[in-house]
């Protein structure tokens, strides 16, 4: 692709040298439109959001910018917990999502191997069927007719089921086409060496898959976990997910104006994902831009 | 007299079919397809049988009320169709797709080439605009319908600039809530673009950027010449996904108006989950047929699209 391979690596001091041009007032004009920026588009969301959640029934409803006068927070926290029965929605959430993800990313690693190195046209065509659901919508009312004659409507397995389903062919996608790059070398002198498909599989090409499954896992971490219209038509009424408690309470009595509540809910059901993002910030960014563009 | 005189052609069709045989065994010995199998089964199941059974069930009278299905032709079309349904919510989907499309990858362009230098300010605000990504589409409808709302947040935030009280209904329009709910999907999805599109901008080779700008070319020149062409890869993923992707939407819109006012933010899986919720199967699947159909029938020739100006620019 870029010639810059052939020569001595770039070094970063190389890689700046375009930007470090670049005059003093327009770096100062640069950080004064970043920070008004983040203010205007991020900063109002997040501060109604807190502010809000902080405030009692009465102060929330005008849903004005100002501080509450008495924080409610941890007060409205409380509430949620108990009364909109967050723990087992929680506890839903994660039940339905680390399954899935984790049986999509097993499966569909496994398919894009034998996928990418099998170059026979039929081959071709499986890859084609395997990655339509990249792009098409699943027939959510058909599916849920489906579970419902084996008997698993309502429950996380067939959630789980219909969550595999979906998103396998965004695994495969991302897969077959990282395995493709890899030369097969290696996996050759495994097999020299009198090493099993299974072996080869799960030592030496699992490991190499790295970057593009992390950011399989952190797209389909992202959708599921956040996931309520499939949830509505598959769980609702049997069994709680985060985003489906949301839609309910917030459709029900007990939230119905009350944005203190609603958004109380909102801070603590983005939390989970806002941690990992805390921690694994780094890892989740280059993950994502290593995968999606090659 | 022997027939064992074979040309040498033919000898040499025969050691290639045998080496087509042998590689052929080699295949399926060192890649089996038993590791394939379990992901077509589950794919098979839960993707395709369900969607084949959707052409099926579109064309019964499938609905809660009723204790057979009987076929019933193009009733269920016939029926949306002539009530306007079908072709207000297909209008709808397709706004809303055509303007979250844009709206996501317009904003999440301008933040990757504003935040493209590595500095920890820049690092800083890609974190923070990644933080809406994160979260759940109907939290985010939520928030902003409170930032809208008549007298909310928003227009509280106009009325000091302003100078007297602002009371505008963000989301009362039955023109442009289409518009503004694809905006606010636009904003939560924004962050992942710019990401895309950075990682694009990161593949750029920086000797012809300098070379460009000692030729004396402008930003705006270098930009669109060089920087916008070479990023090719990632407008294909970013504007497919955006725009087939937000055809499937739903958790936005359910949360901001919930298709209102008067039906006009509708789009079709909003009518999907409504009628099912009346126990109208039939006419449910019916719109998810509709759906599914649209999205194929514009998927192919974008993609298509996408992919030669990509081989027309690398």
């Amino acid at each position: 692709m870029s010639m810059a391979s052939f020569d001595a690596k770039p070094t970063a001091d190389d890689a700046s040298r375009y930007h470090a041009r670049k005059p003093m007032w327009r770096k100062v004009s640069h950080v004064v439109i970043l920070v008004l920026l983040v203010i205007v588009a991020l900063g109002l969301p997040f501060y109604l959001l807190v502010v809000t959640a902080g405030k009692d029934q009465k102060e929330a409803l005008q849903l004005s910018l100002s501080l509450p006068t008495k924080w409610h927070l941890f007060e409205n926290f409380g509430t949620v917990i108990r009364d909109g029965k967050m723990i087992p929605a929680f506890f839903g959430s994660i039940i339905v999502t680390v399954p899935s993800v984790l049986i999509a990313l097993v499966l569909g690693s496994m398919a894009s191997w034998i996928l990418a190195r099998r170059t026979t046209r039929a081959m071709s065509v499986v890859y084609s069927l395997c990655i339509s659901g990249l792009i098409l919508p699943p027939a959510v009312v058909t599916v849920m007719m489906l579970l419902k004659m084996i008997g698993l409507s309502g429950t996380a397995v067939g959630m789980i089921c219909v969550y595999v389903g979906i998103y396998l062919s965004t695994v495969i996608f991302f897969v077959t086409g990282f395995i493709r790059t890899i030369p097969p070398s290696l996996e050759e002198s495994a097999r020299i060496d009198g090493a099993s498909p299974i072996r080869i599989f799960f030592k030496i090409v699992l490991p190499l898959l790295g970057p593009t499954m992390a950011s399989a896992t952190i797209l389909l971490i992202l959708y599921i976990w956040n996931d309520v219209f499939y949830a509505l038509f598959i769980l609702s009424g049997k069994m709680d997910t985060l985003p489906l408690n949301l839609y309910n309470v917030a459709n029900a009595g007990l939230y119905l104006n009350n944005w203190h509540l609603i958004f109380a809910y909102i801070i603590l059901m983005s939390l989970p994902l806002l941690i990992i993002f805390a921690f694994a910030q780094k890892k989740i960014i280059s993950g994502i831009t290593g995968g999606a563009v090659k | 007299m022997s027939n064992a005189t074979i040309s040498p052609q033919q000898r040499l069709a025969e050691q290639r079919q045998e080496g087509d045989a042998n590689r052929k065994a080699l295949m399926k010995q060192n890649y089996p397809l038993r590791f394939l199998v379990p992901a077509a089964i589950v794919l098979f199941i839960f993707f395709f049988v369900p969607t084949v059974l959707n052409f099926i069930y579109a064309f019964t009278d499938w609905s809660a009320f009723k204790q057979t299905i009987n076929f019933n032709g193009f009733d269920n079309f016939n029926a949306l169709f002539k009530n306007g349904i079908l072709v207000k919510d297909l209008g709808i989907t397709l706004v809303f797709a055509v303007c979250e499309a844009f709206f996501q990858n317009f904003f999440g362009l301008i933040l990757a080439v504003f935040l493209e230098e590595d500095t920890t300010l820049n690092r800083v605000a890609r974190v923070l605009f990644f933080i809406p990504v994160l979260m759940s589409a109907l939290a985010v409808g939520y928030v902003w319908q409170a930032i809208l709302k008549n007298g909310g947040a928003l227009d509280q935030v106009l009325a000091v600039f302003v100078g007297h009280a602002v009371k505008v209904s963000w989301l009362g329009s039955t023109t442009w809530s289409i518009v503004v709910v694809s905006a606010i999907q636009g904003w939560k999805w924004a962050g992942l673009a710019m990401l895309i599109y950075l990682s694009g901008l990161k593949t750029i080779d920086q000797d012809v950027l300098e070379a460009a700008q000692i030729d004396g070319a402008s930003g705006w020149q270098i930009f669109w010449k060089i920087k916008f062409p070479l990023l090719a890869p990632a407008v294909t993923f970013n504007v497919a996904t955006s725009l087939l992707g937000s055809m499937n939407g739903f958790d936005t819109v359910q949360a901001t108006t919930a298709g209102g006012p008067g039906g006009s933010t509708e789009i079709l899986n909003l009518f999907v989950w409504r009628t099912f919720g009346q126990g109208l199967y039939s006419q449910s699947t019916t719109m998810s047929l509709v759906l599914f159909i649209m999205v194929m029938i514009i998927a192919i020739p974008l993609i298509w699209y996408l992919r030669h100006r990509e081989a027309k620019i690398l």
